[in-house]
């Protein structure tokens, strides 16, 4: 018996992941994100993140389905002073994130309508988000000039040009250990900027941080609750094992 | 004092209603055998996690819009304004995902110790029943959040019913209510999930276990505990009280009462079982893209094709059959062919021995390369269609189809090892 569920436990696991590297090599590489290494319990971070996207971003991406007042409670910002820094007037303070961009308009300017932001870094991952924000470079033929190594021919302008400056994209061609030739791209140093690049990654990093969060305004309450459980349940597999223990005595 | 009243009272309600006696029929008299093991726990689990989607699933119908144009922003305003209301969509879409596991695993037990041979073959039907509802149950749940995943993994399954030769068309637009899956089609199928299939759901389960009781439990001997009457010396009976209904008839031996015996061991599973549950539940909700799939964070769009439209993790063994049959209607054929194969296990196994332990190399052979082939085939449905990956498809389809024909050409004659006649200690 014990033979039969190890087989087939090794036979499983064996077959999967020759599964997975067979399945790996044939799908090909894939784009090379960088680590975003945010911090969601670092409020000062998300507070910048959440400033940066209020001034770049919110003018075309709405997070429709996060409230302000939501967010001021949640990155510790009174609300007095959110509503003074944080907020366009009008706006209502137990409203939702919007702006006020025609969609229908907004699909003629940029090829397809600003996509609304809430739920992008639980649909693409933070890590990509912190790539693609970085992967901006020259591109004449594009409509706005710039185009994207993550996210090629994205109709969106380098929102953020005047922090980070601009890059040029260089291909060249290298040959790998196979002798196989592959194209390799790399991006210069962006040049024209106010920030250094170290200054802009943390800006990056930063609304990053604010995008993961507002994907998922419970995710550390989800996690602290988390541990509770786990050590509560913990305690009662222990107590449970001893129960059924105690009531099997008199079987055996 | 108390006691006393308690006591009236249930003789009051057992003059009118046998519940004293179900109660004992059914737990606190039910002859168990002794030798449950591990694979024993999924039938429980299985009633903890239908109870959980019900429980959740009714208070998240508290806040959830079935309509195109509210629903991807009511599960939103689940996550984000009701009062715990991430933790009960969390509960159910991991609930959703826990389901199949633990079928899966009620199943494979099913098939190691015979638990589907005479007299329990339509115990087992019962039981596929429950997994055929169960798979509507949740192919239509993941409709409802209506993001994109959701739009096309339902417009690709749907779209298997046009496959039907002549009415194909009409089929599926009697199904979608709709000439694309619209608002329409996410209302009825609100309707059969969250009415029509639990209720189903809940009868079968019903009958699956009124079956079971009637017929008894198997156990991983595969031996028998109710022995003609008469036949087992009254020092070797069970030493407790079963209820007359299999007491009469039978003798009884190597069995405990199934309260407190089993009820306190499932308990023990229960909190085992919820440990792995809420681990995943508070710290990978997703289940690594798995559980929930990346492309239904963004709204059902009709112009928008996901780049890999992959179906849930559990049907991938199924979506793989399909897909490996270059034919449309032949690869339709073969995928509820599988389904059907299972519903027909009993009468493959032609087979006395019930138990893998005392059968031959052939069947525990067999039996670990349908496993392989049933976990490599639901690994290849979350994948996109590689060359390699359609060939490796076709092999465990072959695998999968293979295990019955197998069973039922060396069933008849198998060089089985002699059944004890008791379940040893």
């Amino acid at each position: 018996m014990k033979k039969l569920i190890i087989a087939a436990t090794v036979g499983i696991l064996f077959s999967v992941t020759a599964l997975v590297s067979l399945t790996a090599v044939a799908s090909g590489p894939s784009i090379q994100l960088d680590k975003a290494n945010n911090d969601l319990s670092d409020k000062e971070s998300l507070k910048k993140g959440f400033k940066t996207y209020i001034n770049y971003c919110l003018g075309c991406h709405q997070l429709q389905y996060q409230r302000y007042n939501r967010t001021f409670s949640d990155l510790g910002i009174e609300e007095a002073d959110g509503v003074a820094n944080y907020m366009y007037s009008g706006d209502k303070i137990g409203g939702h994130i919007l702006n006020s961009m025609p969609e229908k308009e907004a699909a003629k300017w940029f090829g397809s309508a600003p996509p609304d932001l809430t739920l992008e870094a639980r649909l693409r991952s933070p890590d990509w988000i912190y790539t693609y924000l970085r992967s901006f470079h020259i591109d004449e033929s594009r409509p706005f000039g710039v185009n994207n190594t993550v996210f090629k021919d994205v109709g969106m302008p380098h929102v953020l040009q005047n922090l980070q400056g601009v890059s040029t994209l260089t291909v060249s061609k290298q040959l790998d250990d196979h002798g196989k030739e592959h194209e390799v791209s790399s991006l210069s140093p962006a040049m024209g900027g106010s920030l250094t690049a170290e200054e802009y990654d943390v800006v990056v990093r930063d609304l990053t941080n604010f995008l993961e969060y507002v994907g998922e305004p419970n995710k550390l309450e989800r996690k602290a609750l988390g541990y509770w459980v786990l050590a509560f349940l913990f305690f009662f597999f222990i107590i449970s094992y001893f129960l059924k223990k105690e009531y099997w005595k008199d079987v055996h | 004092m108390l006691m006393k009243l308690f006591t009236d009272f249930m003789g009051w309600i057992d003059k009118r209603l046998p519940v004293t006696d179900a109660w004992n029929k059914h737990l606190a008299q039910y002859p168990a055998p002794k030798n449950f093991n591990f694979w024993y726990f999924f039938g429980s689990l299985a009633m903890l996690v239908l109870v959980n989607q019900i429980l959740t699933g009714i208070w998240l119908t508290m806040n959830y819009e079935p309509s195109g144009e509210g629903a991807f922003a009511s599960i939103e305003y689940i996550m984000r304004d009701v009062d715990f209301g991430w933790l009960l969509r969390y509960m159910h879409s991991t609930g959703a995902s826990a389901f199949f596991v633990v079928v899966y695993m009620h199943m494979m037990r099913g098939l190691m110790y015979g638990s589907y041979q005479k007299p329990r073959e339509l115990l087992w039907i019962f039981g596929m029943l429950i997994f055929l509802v169960l798979m509507a149950e949740a192919f239509m749940g993941y409709l409802l959040p209506w993001g994109n995943m959701s739009y096309w993994g339902a417009q690709v399954i749907i779209s298997l019913f046009g496959a039907v030769p002549i009415i194909g068309d009409d089929l599926t637009l009697w199904i979608r209510g709709d000439y694309v899956i619209s608002g329409a089609t996410l209302n009825r199928f609100f309707a059969l999930h969250v009415i029509a299939m639990p209720l189903v759901l809940v009868i079968l389960v019903f009958l699956h276990i009124l079956a079971l009781h009637e017929v008894g439990s198997n156990n991983p001997e595969g031996v028998d505990i109710k022995k003609p009457k008469g036949s087992v010396k009254p020092e070797e009976l069970s030493k407790f009280t079963f209820h007359k209904q299999y007491s009469e008839k039978y003798d009884i031996v190597d069995a405990v009462p199934f309260h407190p015996y089993y009820s306190v061991k499932d308990i023990m599973g229960v909190a085992g079982f919820l440990f792995l549950f809420c681990w995943v539940m508070f710290f990978a909700p997703e289940g690594g893209g798995y559980f929930m799939e990346a492309p239904n964070f963004t709204p059902a769009n009709g112009l928008k094709t996901p780049e890999h439209i992959a179906p849930v993790w559990y049907f991938g063994p199924f979506y793989t059959i399909l897909r490996v049959v270059p034919d449309k209607l032949l690869g339709a054929v073969a995928m509820f062919g599988a389904i059907v194969m299972l519903f027909a296990l009993p009468w493959f196994d032609r087979g006395t021995v019930k138990s893998v332990r005392y059968r031959s190399k052939l069947h525990l052979v067999n039996l670990i390369q349908f496993a392989i082939c049933f976990v490599v085939l639901g690994a290849l449905g979350t994948m996109p269609a590689t060359p390699t990956a359609n060939l490796i498809g076709v092999i465990a389809s072959f695998g999968y189809f293979g295990f019955f024909i197998a069973l039922w050409f060396y069933s008849k004659n198998e060089n089985t090892k002699p059944v004890p006649d008791r379940i040893a200690d």
